[in-house]
């Protein structure tokens, strides 16, 4: 889209440039906009990151493979245990390990338990972008403690979960698990018809994110965006089908397409893909077989990370993580310590388009393009 | 028994006039009557304003699942003072760059027009400050006001972010004026006059204008423009706090956004007021004192703007614009000539002739602005058979 100075003619104006962040209300952390303006009008977008920079991949090349396993919780800190997921199962391709079946039950209840919380919540924040003052975002909240709640009592901690092992996971879940999870899955549909009569069919939010941020399917396929993002813009990728890694093959689900790529399909594929949440969590928590929750081998690893020492080679796990594809891509050369630790974050790839969303739109419409990317910039900086 | 609770702080004015009167000269008499006034404005106002945002707090809490308030004194009662306190200790802080005399004069000046257009309020039958023959009229001239300021304000605080929502503001309060005049004027064109008092008389038993088919139209573009005009939820772009961080008070700290914020809920009120005097019968009601009655319909309309900031988003500045000029302008105008018909005719024609046109009205203008209308849609699935 071209916008220039030229189409508004006779009147002499002048640009206007307006740092958006570091410091600013909805820039979701430290990110910060270097917008150009005309009025309201975006005419140049140049996104600076970098604030939260932690040296994540330097660090993890420096301790042994079992410890950044904690660290990768701080990635995507509201989705700790896809995190974990990802890169234990990056880990176990490269040495080989395998899975109990449990153990494969419990990871994808897991994974799907945090799609649910990083789904909500994002809704409560977009909502809070366009100006609805909280009430969606303490909803959103008031959900995911159940969740929560729920990941405490298995890992002792609500956001950090640092739950999984190479091999399995750390300890098995609580006897009380099973019914807990049920009773949240048979909740969750109610909670969010509740959620979509406030928001779905609100006529303020349509008007504002309906044709706002169109991402064609050719850009956002070239620029390698994944994840809720690509499927808004009608592509059907999605690498719990694409890859059917851990179990999910198993599963009957269906990957919802948006049509235009704009907000406002970002936003209802969200929606639409938490339901089929429920349904995958529906029929794991049917079929979860009893049994050991972590090999025996992982568990030695788990005990004394010093040892374990996978074999020379590379190997890249990725997973369907909420916010798209993470993956970590992993170099080992025979010692205790990775030699190349490479995280995708998929928040930080999916923020690259950013710029040709927001051309000629207004201001307002940024904040929001930003929010329905869905950035957390412990994943973006890292 | 009934009439002098009625009439009790009247009769309260009167008393102490009386009293004074025994020792005082009588020239003096009237400037005691105009200062006891003027008081009770002056006090009415600010404390009304606390007791708003404690109200505002307490009830968008219990939308959003949560408690509000509820540490400082009973029920959360006293934390208005609270704030007070924590407002006046507040580091004052001017921007480098500022444009002191500016940025110094617009929160002090701003909350003037708000409090003058507590004279031309009828708070109950005989309980107005002043019953000015223009009263209507004042009332619009005072509200229109708060723009100046509110651009004074940004363009003294060197703010870009202060610049944008001074903009924003001056555009919106410019388009919204237009339909909130226009749509008030059904009402003068019926009542034949200016004054508040008359409005509220012509208004008496359970003839509301709010009940005829031009009041119904009038009513609810007069309170849309109204809550646009007080920069409120959904139309509070102005300083739309996800976008451009404050708007026009964003360099402003302490006392100096007291002053605002006192202006913003003192018009809040004075906005509800005037609708409920206009449209709603004002202290017009059975059984309850008249003064009962205006608290109670100017509360319940407070109560419906909190209502709208607990649940909307908020509306774009193109969207903003459209929805005053395309949609809400041409309803006025129709609306204007509804109530002219409407004084021209008897009673079971005029309701058929005027919900007529105003219901053609209303489908043509739907109509028209279909095309930017959102659309719902459905989404297809892929693996669906898996």
């Amino acid at each position: 889209m071209e916008y220039t100075l030229k189409d508004t003619p006779a009147l002499e104006t002048q640009t206007l440039e307006v740092s958006l962040g570091p410091q600013h209300p909805s820039t979701h952390g430290v990110f910060r906009m270097n917008v150009t303006l005309d009025g309201e009008t975006i005419l140049k977008l140049k996104p600076v990151m970098g604030y939260l920079h932690r040296n994540h991949e330097k660090l993890a090349e420096n301790m042994s493979w079992l410890g950044s396993m904690p660290y990768t919780d701080r990635l995507d800190y509201i989705c700790s245990m896809t995190n974990n997921f990802a890169y234990a199962l990056a880990v176990e391709k490269l040495a080989g390990l395998q899975v109990p079946e449990r153990a494969q039950y419990i990871r994808v209840i897991m994974a799907e338990l945090t799609r649910l919380v990083n789904h909500t919540l994002l809704i409560g924040f977009l909502l809070n972008d366009l100006g609805a003052f909280f009430t969606p975002v303490l909803y959103a909240f008031r959900e995911r403690e159940k969740i929560l709640d729920l990941f405490e009592a298995v890992a002792g901690s609500r956001m950090m979960c640092n739950y999984f092992r190479f091999g399995g996971v750390k300890v098995d879940v609580t006897s009380d698990f099973i019914p807990r999870v049920r009773q949240i899955i048979n909740k969750y549909p109610k909670f969010l018809d509740e959620f979509e009569k406030l928001l779905s069919e609100n006529e303020i939010l349509m008007a504002r994110c309906q044709n706002v941020g169109v991402l064609p399917k050719e850009l956002a396929i070239n620029a390698g965006i994944s994840g809720p993002m690509l499927r808004a813009s009608g592509v059907p990728y999605d690498v719990r089908k694409v890859d059917g890694y851990s179990i999910y093959n198993r599963f009957k689900f269906r990957v919802p397409i948006g049509e235009k790529g704009d907000v406002y399909d970002r936003y209802y594929i969200r929606i639409l893909e938490m339901r089929e949440s429920i349904n995958i969590l529906d029929q794991a928590i049917k079929e979860i077989p009893d049994g050991e929750f972590i090999t025996k081998e992982g568990g030695v690893g788990a005990r004394s990370p010093r040892n374990f020492k996978p074999p020379k080679g590379e190997a890249y796990g990725r997973i369907e993580a909420p916010k798209g594809e993470l993956g970590f891509y992993l170099v080992s050369d025979g010692t205790m310590k990775p030699y190349r630790y490479h995280v995708r974050a998929p928040s930080f790839i999916n923020l690259t388009v950013l710029e040709d969303m927001c051309l000629g739109q207004k201001v307002a419409d940024a904040i929001i393009i930003l929010g329905s990317i869905d950035i957390v910039l412990g994943e973006v900086d890292r | 028994m009934a009439e002098t609770i009625d009439q009790t702080f009247v009769l309260i004015k009167h008393f102490i006039l009386n009293w004074a009167q025994a020792f005082l000269p009588d020239w003096t008499i009237v400037f005691l009557s105009i200062l006891i006034s003027v008081t009770a404005i002056a006090i009415f106002g600010p404390v009304t304003m606390m007791y708003l945002t404690l109200m505002e707090r307490k009830l968008v809490g219990r939308i959003q699942n949560r408690y509000g308030p509820n540490r400082v004194g009973f029920w959360g009662l006293l934390q208005p003072i609270a704030d007070g306190v924590k407002m006046l200790t507040k580091e004052d802080i001017v921007p480098a760059g500022a444009d002191k005399f500016a940025h110094f004069l617009a929160p002090v000046v701003i909350v003037i027009p708000a409090l003058l257009i507590f004279s031309v309020i009828p708070f109950g039958r005989g309980m107005i400050a002043v019953d000015l023959s223009i009263g209507i009229l004042f009332f619009l001239a005072l509200s229109s006001t708060t723009t100046i300021w509110i651009f004074v304000a940004s363009w003294g605080s060197r703010n870009k972010f202060s610049l944008l929502g001074g903009m924003r503001s001056v555009a919106q309060m410019i388009s919204y004026e237009i339909p909130m005049v226009l749509s008030i004027v059904p009402v003068l064109i019926v009542v034949g006059s200016f004054s508040t008092v008359a409005i509220v008389e012509a208004q008496s038993g359970w003839n509301w204008f709010v009940f005829t088919p031009w009041g119904i139209v009038g009513f609810l573009i007069f309170f849309l423009t109204g809550v646009a005009e007080v920069n409120r939820t959904p139309f509070d772009l102005p300083e739309g706090e996800s976008e451009i961080v404050a708007g026009f008070h964003t360099e402003y700290s302490g006392m100096k956004f007291a002053l605002f914020y006192m202006a913003e809920f003192m018009n809040t009120f004075s906005i509800s007021a005037i609708v409920a005097t206009a449209y709603l019968g004002g202290w017009q009601g059975p059984w309850l004192p008249s003064w009962a009655w205006f608290f109670i319909k100017t509360y319940a309309l407070i109560f419906v703007m909190m209502w709208f900031r607990g649940t909307f988003p908020r509306l774009r500045v193109d969207q903003l614009m459209g929805f005053a000029w395309k949609f809400l302008l041409p309803l006025t105008l129709v609306n204007l000539l509804v109530a002219g018909i409407w004084t021209q005719f008897d009673t079971p024609k005029n309701y058929v002739v005027t919900i007529s046109i105003l219901g053609i009205a209303i489908m043509v203008l739907y109509w028209a602005n279909r095309p930017e209308m959102p659309k719902k849609r459905t989404y297809r699935y892929a693996y669906a058979d898996k």
